[in-house]
């Protein structure tokens, strides 16, 4: 093996163990959230994927593909799965 | 540098291994270090692996011929263009790129994610660097592409005459890149089940445009190489159900089952038990895909050939299915649905009819695929299903696949009214009926099959434009906007809605053209001689006059030896194009035994089909030179070279070998030679190709992040707050 070849391959070595050996020394500036900030994240996740489901229905009252009545009534449903999710950030604190 | 890129794959092994120990350490003890370690291990394979490949590509485009692998798959004469590709042609280096598009999902995924998924990441990410510690072991064990050669020789075997062609440089990668992006929601559905967070949005949210970008890599992939097939390989089809063909269709059904139930979970939590399923059986089929070609089992024009790597594939997938069981038997309390299906007149109801089917499918190719080695199994007879098998069953799925699409767009989610479900099913149903009968006039009616997969198409069409139409409408009647800006509007407002109803369309034209090209066109094969005539689908092929011509690289050394055809199509006597097929002989890459003249008949030989497309027909043709009077001239060129061996300088021996070979033109020009033809006439084969652009755009437009992406969202509760303030909840 000649020297240049073991010279990168020596500094490849260090400076893959200074990248997964950081976090141990505790100089990381990824923090991941703690379980809280998860149920939040998970909160936040569930409120959008329902704002999308109000907003298709939306859309497919305008579109024709949903009766004034049948909208009203599903709306009505979504919203207050909304409102639901909604109290659940509000005491999870997001 | 050899020894550099050897290290720079051991190294990523140990890494993959310590970043297993170290994520599974972090997420039982919840040790946020260790967990950010083994994520910052994935980011470091994903450096060793690039360093690893490009050591890798600079041998193979600088022609270093002590590294085993080029010289066995590239050359002095190959173009650089395919210098760049011949890295993945061969099993070594196509298990390297399989890695390194691995590291680099991983990365983008676990870096997007690195403020999430606490408690899903880590497993995650153990099982993604699961899969990297398999390939780093294979590449240094097994098949590395680092082995040098003790003595380099001056040239190289070249690549594979049949990969050199354009689609074959893309067509790698972007299946690869279906195959390593299904490992990403395999991994996080793995994690997310271990840790009972299978209901949990975030996941699904985080995990989903990987399907989707996974879904669309493998479909282009897979498009490409039927194209390929249609332009390369000298038989006029595009798709032959060959083993390694539906190895990576398989995954691209069930893939596509699951993007759209998906989306279920997502609005209902239901069919949990369903999507988790698909989604582990996607990743398993992925890898079974990348075994196919590389373990020997099945015959086909993929495969890498018998080699080692069975054993081990085999047992990562038994691993696979085991664990993927084992986990959803473990969490199946926890898979139980939130709703139930409130209507069978739901977009809901036609998702779940549309899996059905799209599984169904997989089972058919599944079966088919797989049929030689059970029968083998069973009663040590070797058997195969060959296309009609196949069409027999995949065809009246498709045309119901097809029909589905084009009701999912104009039914509701939930409920939909049957009032409201005639009022949108009437016009799209209309048209199709209305062109089928049109079509049925006009002798369609005699491909049942073919006249029921136009209607349905034209349903689609019919009923996604429908859409646009009505959703134009709206938005001009809400903002006043123009007809163009109003669509462009209503599509970035809308993209996951409005880019999956243009695949829809797109695929309902790739279907069409399918349809058309197999039940309508017409083919012939025939034997002509200069100056003869033959007729297939209403045109007339005239075999005008025999071509040949010697190739050389750039740097004039002799490439290959071609015949070829100048022919003429007419039809009712008007000329509507010249065609110039041809069949390329290039020297075979073991001399062994054969002369100098004589290897170039010896070695593969492509054909250059001529085509002329159109977005109605497509005229084909290749041909197959008949050289046997040409025999005794090689012959005797090889007992003349055998003479003079040693006695000619190089220089002078390569002059006369070209000087030989333009001699073999010339006879072959002058003894106007028959020529077998195969003539095809094969109706909207254009329409796949265009289908697919369709389904790519489509797929880039539901791809996109739109304006709810996270930095333009509103808070929750600020916007709830005003709508109930608006009274209207």
């Amino acid at each position: 093996m000649d020297i240049l070849a073991l010279l990168v391959i020596v500094m490849v070595l260090v400076a893959v163990l200074a990248i997964v050996a950081s976090p141990l020394r505790g100089d990381t500036r990824e923090r991941v959230r703690g379980e809280a900030a998860d149920e939040i994240a998970e909160l936040e996740a569930r409120k959008e994927a329902k704002y999308r489901e109000i907003r298709d229905a939306e859309m497919d009252l305008r579109t024709g593909k949903l009766s004034p009545e049948d909208h009203r009534e599903l709306d009505r449903a979504l919203r207050a799965e909304a409102v639901v999710i909604l109290k659940a950030l509000d005491e999870a604190g997001g | 540098m050899a020894i550099v890129g050897r290290a720079l794959l051991i190294l990523a092994l140990v890494v993959a291994l310590y970043g297993i120990a170290v994520s599974l350490y972090g997420a039982v003890r919840r040790r946020e270090e260790w967990i950010v370690s083994g994520r910052r291990s994935v980011y470091a394979i994903a450096g060793l692996v690039t360093g690893a490949f490009a050591i890798l590509e600079y041998a193979f485009l600088t022609s270093d011929f002590a590294f085993a692998t080029v010289a066995s798959h590239s050359s002095t004469t190959t173009p650089t263009f395919y210098q760049a590709a011949a890295a993945w042609s061969s099993q070594e280096g196509s298990l390297l790129l399989w890695l390194w598009l691995l590291s680099l999902w991983s990365t983008l995924v676990l870096f997007g994610t690195r403020r999430q998924l606490r408690i899903v990441a880590p497993w995650a990410t153990a099982v993604l660097l699961g899969f990297a510690a398999f390939f780093a072991a294979l590449l240094v064990f097994k098949e590395t592409p680092f082995a040098l050669l003790a003595v380099a020789p001056a040239e190289g075997a070249g690549l594979n005459p049949l990969l050199r062609h354009p689609s074959m440089m893309i067509h790698p990668p972007m299946l690869y890149s279906g195959y390593t992006l299904f490992t990403i929601p395999f991994a996080f559905a793995v994690g997310a089940l271990i840790t009972r967070q299978v209901g949990a949005a975030d996941w699904i949210r985080a995990t989903r445009r990987f399907a989707l970008a996974a879904w669309l890599f493998l479909g282009i992939g897979i498009l490409l190489g039927a194209r390929w097939s249609y332009s390369e390989l000298g038989w006029g089809g595009y798709w032959a159900w060959d083993p390694v063909e539906n190895a990576s269709l398989l995954p691209w059904l069930t893939g596509t089952a699951f993007i759209h139930s998906i989306m279920i979970q997502e609005k209902r939590g239901m069919l949990k038990i369903w999507n988790v399923s698909l989604v582990l059986a996607t990743g398993t089929l992925a890898i079974l895909g990348t075994f196919l070609v590389r373990s020997g089992i099945l015959d086909s024009i993929h495969a890498f050939g018998a080699s080692t790597l069975g054993v081990p594939f085999v047992i990562l997938i038994g691993i696979m299915i085991g664990g993927s069981i084992g986990l959803v038997v473990w969490r199946r309390e926890a898979l139980r649905s939130e709703n139930r299906l409130d209507s069978l007149l739901s977009r809901e109801a036609i998702f779940l009819l549309n899996n059905l089917v799209l599984v169904a499918m997989a089972f058919v190719v599944f079966w088919g695929t797989f049929w030689p080695l059970i029968a083998e199994a069973l009663t040590g007879t070797r058997r195969s299903l060959g296309p009609p098998w196949f069409d027999t069953y995949t065809v009246p799925l498709a045309i119901v696949l097809v029909l589905l699409s084009g009701i999912g767009p104009v039914i509701a989610w939930r409920k939909a009214t049957p009032a409201n479900a005639r009022r949108n099913f009437l016009l799209p149903a209309v048209a199709a009926l209305g062109l089928g009968g049109v079509l049925a006039a006009f002798g369609a009616a005699s491909r049942p099959a073919a006249l029921a997969m136009f209607v349905c198409g034209a349903f689609v069409v019919a009923s996604v434009g429908q859409e646009f139409w009505r959703g134009v409408g709206v938005r001009r009647a809400m903002t006043g906007e123009g007809p163009l800006r109003a669509l462009r509007s209503l599509v970035a407002r809308n993209r996951r809605r409005y880019g999956g109803y243009l695949v829809h369309v797109g695929m309902a034209l790739l279907f069409v053209g399918v349809a058309a090209s197999s039940a309508f066109n017409n083919a012939r094969d025939v034997r002509l001689t200069p100056g003869q005539t033959t007729r297939a689908g209403g045109y007339e092929f005239t075999y005008a006059k025999a071509t040949s011509r010697v190739s050389t690289t750039k740097a004039g050394e002799l490439e290959k030896i071609s015949f070829g055809a100048v022919v003429d199509v007419r039809r009712d006597g008007e000329k509507i194009v010249t065609l110039r097929p041809e069949r390329g002989f290039f020297p075979s890459r073991d001399i062994r035994g054969l002369g100098p003249v004589g290897r170039f008949f010896e070695g593969e030989a492509t054909s250059e089909v001529g085509l002329q497309a159109g977005i109605r027909r497509d005229v084909w043709t290749a041909m197959t030179p008949d050289i046997r009077n040409l025999m005794p001239t090689i012959e005797e060129g090889d007992r003349v070279f055998a003479a003079a061996a040693g006695k000619l300088p190089p220089e002078l021996e390569g002059q006369a070998l070209g000087q030989a070979l333009s001699g073999i033109v010339r006879q072959y020009i002058a003894s106007k030679p028959a020529a077998t033809f195969r003539v095809i006439t094969s109706p909207l084969v254009t329409w796949i190709w265009l289908g697919a652009i369709v389904v790519f755009l489509g797929g880039l437009i539901a791809l996109w992040p739109g304006p709810d992406a996270p930095g333009r969202r509103v808070s929750a509760r600020y916007a709830a707050r005003v709508a109930e303030e608006l009274g209207r909840a």
